[in-house]
């Protein structure tokens, strides 16, 4: 009786616990989408900012926000991939590996704000790229990259040795056997990372801060050099600065709003491709 | 023993680190026919059908002393290509480990990596190699799905076949029923005695009735060494060493 008692104390507070952390989430996405949807039209996903930013839309910061993730995902994951693949397949095991693996992780621990610096440092001033989308997403990049690289380390050593052995039996070589049976192996398993990078990336404000970001700009950005504007800056300015405090506030809920959907929705994307490729690996 | 020999391993030593897992070995492999290696867990036997093939080079801190000879070369001269030895010693592992593919794809996959492009010389070897392996009538309606959805039985006969499509000389068996029940233990030990009319089979068993009915040669290790090698009909019923007999009669292991 005792132990029944204590199993069913046990349960409530686990699922207490469970319970908590569905309200936050819960109340985070009602709270943004209450008051973000009432500002949020069609008029506001396509224009450009008015009027000191009171009126119009916030077409140029969607837009230079996905111009950024996507440029930081182009630099991440083939570096971080190929990273991933030396450490686990290649590198010999040993106190030299173990280092760069905590290495990576303690980047992963590294304040954001710390990369902004480094990107202002090394790729605005140094290689002269400028306040510019090549800079933002350099410096995302480097913040998207221990996260890349420990997912797809997991998927890869997720890979079972048996098959890795299979391929190399029929006389395939090492990189055939990487290429040809384990990359597509542990696809699933990196493009999670990647999902969870896409949806850090588009959310960070501090890497962009000085590297990319304006707070208003007339039209899109032309090239890869360009200033730009980004959804996670323009609410961090719409909240600090100008002098419609009501008007702003509600812009930046409505933009909140659309962070939220555009991480929701890459997350989606990337979920369904994962799925496809887990049938079709599981039969 | 008037049979032509296949492969022949003389004075093969082996560490894993510091344990010694193989102390001098010498013994003979008989072209198309079938050798058995028995012997309690952990005798060297795995170790040693590894070997064959250059599979336990793959293992860190592992020491290799000795020749291995397929058709008079030493497969382990540092001229040799272990990826060209593999593919022409081909191996069948203890657990079914079908690629995460379609069966065509899992039998095709070999070929394609040993250069060969042409579409319709690939379809033609997996129909090829799924017919030698026994299993086209199971699967011939559906060689695009997942070669996961099979029964263990159907993949590891499925592992055979793509173990044969790239044409080996040489094909070593681990253990290959070790996880499969009665019936497909039996089609797998019927295939192998189809099979060693075409290759030379070598075979790791932990079963010694498994031994007996598909083996023709059997080879005993114990603690690494190799202390009888003979025909299977005298290692089962006259066998000369009393360790050998111990075992076959079940009084260790």
């Amino acid at each position: 009786m005792r132990k029944e008692i204590t199993q069913k104390i046990g349960f409530s507070l686990l699922f207490l616990c469970m319970a908590i952390t569905i309200f936050f989430l819960a109340a985070i996405i009602y709270f943004v989408a209450a008051r973000g949807i009432k500002i949020i039209s069609w008029e506001f996903l396509l224009q450009a900012p008015r009027d000191g930013m009171t009126k119009g839309g916030v077409a140029p910061a969607i837009v230079g926000t996905f111009y950024l993730a996507l440029g930081a995902i182009v630099f991440s994951l083939p570096l971080g991939l190929a990273c991933a693949i030396y450490l686990c397949e290649y590198s010999p095991k040993g106190f030299i590996v173990n280092i760069i693996r905590i290495s990576i992780n303690n980047l992963a621990g590294v304040p954001s704000v710390v990369f902004g610096l480094f990107g202002l440092a090394i790729f605005v001033k140094f290689f002269g790229f400028g306040i510019s989308i090549l800079s933002g997403s350099l410096s995302l990049a480097i913040l998207a990259l221990p996260i890349i690289i420990s997912a797809a380390q997991e998927a890869l050593l997720a890979v079972p040795q048996s098959i890795r052995e299979a391929s190399l039996a029929l006389g395939a070589t090492k990189w055939q056997t990487i290429k040809k049976v384990v990359l597509p192996t542990a696809l699933p398993g990196i493009l999670t990372g990647v999902i969870l990078s896409i949806g850090r990336v588009a959310g960070e404000t501090a890497p962009i801060l000085f590297t990319a970001a304006a707070f208003y700009l007339k039209g899109y950005p032309r090239s890869i050099f360009s200033e730009v504007m980004a959804l996670p800056y323009h609410i961090y300015a719409l909240m600090t600065e100008g002098a419609h405090p009501n008007e702003q506030t509600a812009i930046a809920y409505g933009c909140s709003l659309i962070l939220l959907l555009l991480v929701l929705f890459v997350s989606f994307v990337a979920i369904v491709i994962r799925q496809k490729q887990r049938s079709l690996s599981h039969g | 023993m008037d049979k032509q020999i296949r492969m022949k391993a003389e004075n093969v030593d082996f560490y894993y680190g510091k344990t010694h897992a193989l102390k001098k070995i010498n013994m003979d492999i008989y072209a198309n026919q079938v050798t058995a290696i028995i012997g309690p867990s952990g005798c060297g036997k795995s170790t040693f059908i590894r070997l064959l093939n250059r599979m336990n080079e793959l293992i860190p801190h592992s020491i290799f002393s000795g020749r291995v000879f397929l058709d008079c070369n030493n497969i382990f001269s540092p001229v040799v290509d272990p990826v060209e030895i593999r593919r022409r010693i081909g191996m069948v592992f203890q657990k079914p480990n079908p690629f995460p593919k379609s069966i065509f794809e899992n039998i095709a996959y070999g070929l394609q990596v040993n250069g060969i492009k042409d579409k319709s010389f690939i379809e033609h070897k997996v129909v090829e190699s799924l017919k030698k392996a026994a299993l086209w009538a199971e699967v011939e309606k559906r060689l695009h799905a997942s070669a996961l959805a099979l029964s263990g039985g159907q993949q590891q006969r499925l592992c055979i076949a793509r173990a044969l499509a790239v044409e080996p000389e040489v094909i070593l068996f681990d253990e290959p029923c070790a996880s499969l029940d009665p019936i497909s233990t039996a089609k797998i030990e019927e295939l192998i005695l189809e099979l060693k009319k075409s290759y030379t089979i070598v075979i790791v068993t932990h079963n010694m009735q498994q031994a007996a009915r598909v083996s023709d040669y059997t080879a005993f290790f114990l603690l690494g060494e190799l202390i009888e090698f003979d025909k299977t009909q005298n290692i089962f019923t006259a066998p000369k060493d009393k360790r050998t007999e111990a075992y076959i009669t079940g009084r260790f292991g």
